[in-house]
């Protein structure tokens, strides 16, 4: 149906997770203060578009396929947004605080 | 999207696994393909709640988060990465295997996958039993002493944060304990797709089952990329230890 990637394309990929695997094992032994998250965060999303991209196929499938993966991501911003609106916003009241 | 899908569309006219209610055994694929991602959507969200509460947690309790660095042994996290991505590219083989047609492939890479993901769960069995040992599980009031540095001279840091970072260790057991539960399920799958790959039902034509059950793999595999830095990494470069 689809075209067949290459054995060469996933074991490429999997290299690629391994050593970024190992850098984001080391990278998290050197104190870059708040940067350490983020830096933590941009190899797994990383990491995860390898995986949905290559192994899961994503690049292949049908636009709207595309599109409800999309909204996964879209719902999951959402989510996480409306946590912070609400923590974040509750010590502008007065008197008010995070807890 | 190549040109092979008019040839497809009139082969599989005759193949038996086309449902009546499908016009080609192309619209199948991509409507089972879609709604196993719709599946994966509702998993997202899943355990997204807990990645928001956690975030949540994190941000109320940051030194404590990163204290808990001391309790965690970094070693069993990257070897069950480790484990696991081979795990995703084993079974990313053997659905190429399944449309290519190649019957003792596709059985050969399941099994492997299979055996990967054991392995995961047997480590981390391992490291579930050394918290066990170590009294690092938050269920027992009766064992919160063991959370209290106040005396101990080795980790003067550590009294502080003692009742937070079991928090962390609640976030911890549900997260890993709710991915352990989903690898489960995921052997389970595998075992069923393999009995079917021995009946040598898949084609070239017909591989539906192996994708789909490749994409939960895969999904599982994800969650553990994201849960691996956001659990054992923490604080292991601040010198609160």
């Amino acid at each position: 149906m689809h075209e067949v990637p290459s054995v060469r394309t996933y074991v490429t990929v999997w290299a690629t997770l391994t050593i970024l695997t190992f850098v984001t094992y080391y990278v998290a032994q050197i104190d870059l203060g708040p940067w350490n998250i983020v830096v933590a965060l941009i190899i797994a999303f990383f990491k995860m578009s390898l995986v949905i991209f290559f192994f899961m196929n994503l690049k292949a499938e049908s636009a709207l396929t595309k599109l409800f993966a999309a909204g996964g991501f879209f719902w999951m911003i959402l989510l996480l947004g409306q946590f912070f609106v609400d923590y974040v916003s509750r010590s502008w009241m007065p008197g008010g605080k995070m807890w | 999207m190549t040109e092979s899908h008019g040839a497809v569309a009139e082969h599989s006219e005759h193949s038996p696994h086309l449902r009546h209610h499908f016009d080609s055994m192309e619209q199948q694929f991509d409507s089972a393909t879609l709604g196993m991602w719709v599946f994966l959507l509702t998993e997202i969200m899943f355990f997204g709640g807990m990645f928001g509460a956690y975030t949540v947690y994190r941000s109320l309790y940051p030194d404590a988060f990163a204290s808990t660095s001391l309790h965690m042994n970094p070693a069993f996290g990257a070897a069950n990465t480790a484990v696991l991505i081979v795990s995703s590219l084993t079974m990313a083989l053997a659905v190429r295997s399944a449309r290519l047609g190649s019957q003792k492939a596709i059985q050969i890479f399941l099994i492997l996958t299979m055996i990967f993901g054991i392995a995961f769960l047997v480590i981390k069995g391992f490291e579930y039993h050394e918290h066990w040992v170590d009294n690092k599980v938050p269920l027992f009031p009766t064992q919160w002493h063991h959370w209290d540095y106040s005396n101990d001279a080795e980790h003067p840091h550590q009294a502080q944060y003692a009742k937070q970072a079991q928090i962390l260790f609640c976030f911890y057991f549900f997260m890993t304990g709710f991915h352990a539960l989903h690898m489960l399920v995921g052997v389970g799958i595998m075992i069923t797709i393999l009995m079917m790959a021995r009946r040598g039902i898949f084609s070239h034509q017909y591989f539906t089952p192996v994708e789909i059950s490749g994409l939960y793999w895969h999904f599982v595999d994800i969650v553990w990329i994201f849960l691996f830095p956001l659990l054992y990494l923490i604080g292991n470069a601040r010198k609160l230890i």
